[in-house]
């Protein structure tokens, strides 16, 4: 679904700056997550709204455990737009073009799991380039959280039946709204 | 007493200057104490084809052209033959033509008047950079009872900028001018009054609407030149920079309606002026105007049409597109000047109307009064001055399209903290999200049309006179012919109703009813071929009377006799 | 979000009205309302003093969704309306939104005379090289060959509208091209758009999902262009000439200077006019 991971254009320097890519990592899921919700909702495909909702949740916990982690630290301000993510946008919150308004639970998990993969790609590489010995230590952790993450996504992405040729079949045309 | 008035025409072609020897004669009347106004005609050509300055003056305001002619001075004879329907003229009218005027020989076209010749080219020759229209002015002062001196002054302020020598050369031929109309046939002009303390003006209904849209508040206008409206524009463009406003100079007639919708909205009351083309194109938008209820003035000059029609003539003909020319419902205002006074009147209570509405304004002039010269009393001041309904604070949320008991729902204005909304031409809820709901949909058809019928517009709808069974009612430039035919034959003692309609939609049937009542005889006069005038007042009227019908599509004005005689050739009409 | 991130006023989710996108899901579109809503954020602008302007199409649904000020106005006009509201008050930032419909066919007269014009104002224009509200039009930018298009189903064949061409060679003074699905760079596009003076267009290739699926493989095929953003007009035009219209970034920089007629009075009353007419 996406390109190969090149890395950020800078190295990492500092904890503080990497629980902050963390954060902003997880917020902008957040955000995604219930932006697709509501598009969802508003095409009335409402088992898949409620998925990104639960999505949504999920990664909300996930930034209470980057702010855990960020106790009585003091992070970079960067504002969403100076992160400097490969492709420009955030690991997990770049696939809003891959929606559809038919889509299948097995998709939306499938949206989700590929954002957690780029994530993971996205930690490794700055595991890989840290010159900082905090950095490499929490970078290589969080490669396995979000490993974790993209495990916990294929298990539940097995409980639902793989969407066959015909999913996106609508038999009335587009209609014109003005 | 009977008023004293003469009709002048000047005709010449090829450079002869017959507008600027016009406007002269115009303004050596005003300075003479006189009132009057100056028409004019022309050849299709940008320069050097024939022109005819039509002048009528007078003892007192006037608003209509005469039934005929009294004197016309033609430079050459060639130049009068392209305007004979435009110069009715009796057998005791004169003609002072020069035989050697043109370039090549040619004569006056058949009339009935009799002719005099001056040899307005060779007396020109005689003086050094002397030319045949300044013979022709002074000729026509000395015939009409002007003063040599006061034409000097005149000449002085309009040839300032040419130079001394050209001063001169003018004065000297005035003068010889002058000598030589002392051998031709008087004309008794009206007494000269130069005590008169009454203020007066002189301006065309172009510059007249231009200055009633500022004093109604406009300071923003976007247009695009069209004839006859671009002097408008002119006016505007060098008079809005003076206090604080600007005028665009737009691509095309669809930028600039949608260019003083956008200033509108930013709070700006706003205006622009075109003609029948224009306004044609502009039509989707001005609906646009109407459906996002922001506050517009369209001011159309209007023209022969249909299509590009005859530019430089005047006709009312474009009354059914503004009336009806917008799709959908979409009920806005149509209004018209009466006269060239008038048209700063009624520009600046369109302006006010359509802020306090927060809708479109239609103005519909014409080219006879917006490109018509006229010494006037001085306009009076009126308190109309653009008031929109703007919240001074805002709920939790913010309704721009409240429903309301007026209709008229507070327009925040960009700026204001919690006022945000989308104006949108699409159909909406009350709070401005697109909706195509039926209950939405008529609640706001509901709301836009009753603000602006429940509006009280109070006594200006229109000019009502008289309280005879016979009556006329016009609207726009015909009412100043219709004026002048009821005046006379009140003289005799009938007593003929006149109605001059100002304010043409939204219809106002309890007033026209009241306006009609015991009227048993009642005369449509308008300009227009297709009657549309006649087929507005039968859809929204209840015509109790006898309803007869003068009408014709332009260019040639009425005339005062032309409405009496239809009148006289009616059973129970008036008598004269 | 938390610590000093956090510390803005406004931030990017205050700019959405709330009101729910009815785009399709997947259109290019949601990433452009980000973008907005981080570059507004980014420059800290009151929401109450800014206005979103649009025409009629999917992406002129535009200002509905924001807490600004907006006109949804007719077809092909929103240059128009906002060139009116731009004039009547400067104060104002002016963002106008639209599609390629709107923007490059029958509004294509007041885009180009708006470039000339250069007032103090920024054009978004969603292009996805179909119209797409009215079920799949061949548009102005759609290539000769697209067959898909019921009204020109052989393909239009004739050359597509250049829309940074047009804007150069009428002089607009900031001209970009961003990709959608690249919403934190479009952002820092339109910020530096809505700073710079003068007339600044970006055009965002925006996927439409429904009616050109095959669009969703711009974001692996648009590539950011090998150089640096130039303020030589025959520099940008040289550009242009091999421009295949898969670069993105920053074109042209231009130091025109904005139109904009001073608002000030020199007479102290209005009644001064009528000296003119007096005799």
């Amino acid at each position: 679904m996406s390109g190969s991971i090149k890395g950020p254009i800078r190295t990492i320097a500092s904890a503080e700056e990497l629980l902050a890519y963390s954060l902003a990592l997880e917020t902008e899921a957040v955000e995604r997550f219930n932006d697709l919700a509501d598009q969802m909702e508003m095409h009335h495909n409402y088992e898949v709204a409620d998925l990104f909702r639960k999505l949504a949740k999920i990664e909300g916990l996930h930034i209470e455990n980057v702010n855990k982690a960020s106790a009585g630290k003091q992070l970079p301000s960067l504002l969403a737009w100076e992160f400097e993510w490969d492709g420009g946008e955030s690991p997990e919150g770049g696939a809003m073009e891959d929606a559809h308004y038919l889509m299948q639970p097995w998709h939306a998990i499938e949206l989700a799991m590929q954002g957690e993969k780029r994530a993971v790609a996205f930690f490794r590489h700055v595991a890989d380039t840290a010159t900082d010995d905090q950095v490499l230590k929490m970078a290589l952790e969080l490669v396995e959280e979000e490993e974790e993450h993209v495990a916990l996504l294929k298990e539940w992405q097995e409980r639902f039946p793989r969407p066959g040729k015909g999913w996106d079949e609508d038999l009335d045309p587009p209609t014109m709204l003005e | 007493m009977k008023r004293q008035n003469l009709s002048i025409a000047l005709t010449g072609s090829g450079g002869s200057g017959v507008m600027t020897t016009g406007n002269m004669l115009l303004e050596a009347a005003a300075q003479a104490g006189w009132y009057g106004f100056m028409g004019r005609s022309a050849g299709p050509q940008i320069r050097g084809g024939e022109a005819v300055a039509l002048l009528r003056v007078s003892s007192e305001p006037i608003e209509s052209p005469d039934d005929s002619f009294d004197l016309v001075l033609a430079i050459d004879p060639g130049s009068m033959c392209r305007f004979v329907a435009e110069i009715p003229l009796r057998t005791d009218s004169l003609i002072i033509s020069d035989a050697e005027g043109g370039r090549r020989s040619s004569s006056l076209p058949e009339t009935p008047a009799k002719v005099v010749d001056l040899p307005m080219k060779k007396l020109a020759k005689t003086v050094k950079g002397g030319r045949p229209n300044m013979i022709a002015l002074g000729a026509v002062a000395k015939v009409i009872g002007l003063r040599e001196a006061s034409i000097y002054s005149i000449l002085e302020k309009i040839l300032k900028s040419k130079g001394p020598e050209a001063l001169e050369a003018s004065w000297a031929c005035v003068r010889a001018g002058f000598a030589a109309g002392a051998d031709l046939p008087k004309f008794a002009g009206p007494p000269i009054n130069n005590e008169s303390s009454q203020e007066r003006w002189s301006f065309t209904g172009n510059e007249a609407a231009g200055l009633g849209a500022v004093r109604g508040g406009v300071r923003f206008v976007a247009a695009y030149p069209i004839t006859p409206a671009t002097e408008v524009l002119e006016w505007l463009a060098s008079s809005l920079p003076k206090i604080g406003g600007v005028l665009v100079q737009a691509e095309d007639e669809l930028a600039s309606i949608n260019q003083i919708i956008g200033a509108s909205f930013g709070g700006t009351p706003s205006l622009t002026a075109t003609s029948g083309p224009g306004l044609a194109l502009m039509t989707e938008s001005i609906g646009l105007a109407v459906c996002s209820e922001v506050p517009v003035v369209v001011l159309d000059v209007m023209r022969c049409g249909p299509s590009t029609g005859i530019a430089t003539k005047s006709e009312q003909s474009d009354l059914s597109i503004a009336l009806n020319g917008l799709h959908g419902d979409a009920p806005h205002l149509v209004l018209s000047p009466t006269s060239v006074t008038d048209c700063v009147f009624t520009t600046q209570w369109a302006v006010y109307l359509a802020e306090s509405l927060q809708t479109a304004a239609i103005v519909l002039s014409d080219q006879s009064l917006g490109q018509t010269r006229a010494i006037v009393n001085r306009p009076a001041d009126i308190a109309f001055l653009a008031k929109r309904r703007v919240p001074e604070q805002f709920e939790e949320e913010y309704y721009r399209y409240a429903v309301g008991d007026s209709g008229v729902s507070p327009m925040s204005i960009p700026g204001q903290a919690g006022g945000q909304y989308t104006a949108d031409g699409l159909e909406h809820t009350e709070a401005g999200a697109p909706s195509s709901l039926p209950e939405d949909h008529f609640a706001q058809l509901e709301k836009r049309e009753r603000k602006i019928n429940g509006f009280d517009y109070g006594e200006h709808w229109a000019d009502l006179e008289g309280s005879g069974e016979t009556a006329v009612i016009t609207w726009g430039s015909t009412t100043g012919p219709v004026r002048e035919a009821l005046s006379r034959l009140r003289e005799h003692g009938e007593d003929v109703r006149l109605i001059a309609m100002r304010l043409l939609a939204p219809e106002r049937p309890v007033e026209m009813a009241a306006a009609l009542k015991s009227v048993k005889r009642l005369l449509v006069v308008e300009q227009s071929h297709s009657r549309q005038f006649h087929r507005y007042l039968r859809a929204a009227y209840d015509l109790q009377a006898e309803v007869r019908v003068f009408n014709r599509p332009g260019p040639l004005p009425f005339r005062p006799n032309e409405i009496i005689a239809q009148l006289n050739t009616w059973d129970g009409g008036a008598k004269t | 979000m938390t610590n000093e991130t956090a510390c803005m006023q406004f931030q990017p989710k205050q700019y959405k009205s709330g009101v729910k996108p009815v785009w399709c899901p997947g259109c290019g579109d949601f990433g452009v309302l980000g973008s907005i809503t981080k570059a507004l954020s980014g420059l800290q602008i009151q929401p109450e003093n800014a206005a979103v302007i649009s025409g009629i199409g999917c992406s002129s649904r535009m200002p509905t969704y924001l807490s600004t000020y907006g006109f949804h106005g007719v077809h092909g006009r929103a240059l128009a309306l906002a060139t009116g509201l731009k004039v009547a008050r400067p104060d104002l930032t002016v963002i106008a939104t639209g599609g390629d419909g709107d923007g490059f066919s029958i509004g294509g007269n007041h885009f180009l005379h708006t470039c000339r014009r250069n007032p103090d104002m920024t054009y978004i224009v969603m292009d996805n090289q179909v119209y797409g509200m009215t079920k799949g039009q061949a548009s102005p930018t759609t290539g000769p060959n697209w067959e898909k298009g019921k009204l020109t189903p052989g393909g239009t064949g004739i050359n597509p509208f250049q829309p940074l061409v047009i804007a150069l060679a009428s002089g607009a003074n900031f001209i970009a091209r961003t990709s959608s699905s690249d919403s934190n760079g479009t952002a820092r596009v339109i910020m530096k758009a809505i700073r710079h003076p003068g007339f600044s267009m970006v055009q965002i290739l925006s996927p439409c999902v429904t009616f050109r699926p095959e669009q969703r493989d711009w974001k692996n095929i648009l590539i950011p262009a090998p150089m640096e953003a130039t303020s030589d007009p025959a520099q940008a035009a040289r550009r242009l000439l091999t421009d295949e219209g898969l670069y993105t970034g920053i074109l042209y920089v231009g130091d025109r200077p904005a139109y904009q007629p001073k608002l000030e009075s020199s007479i102290d009353n209005i009644a001064e006019l009528d000296e003119e007419f007096r005799l």
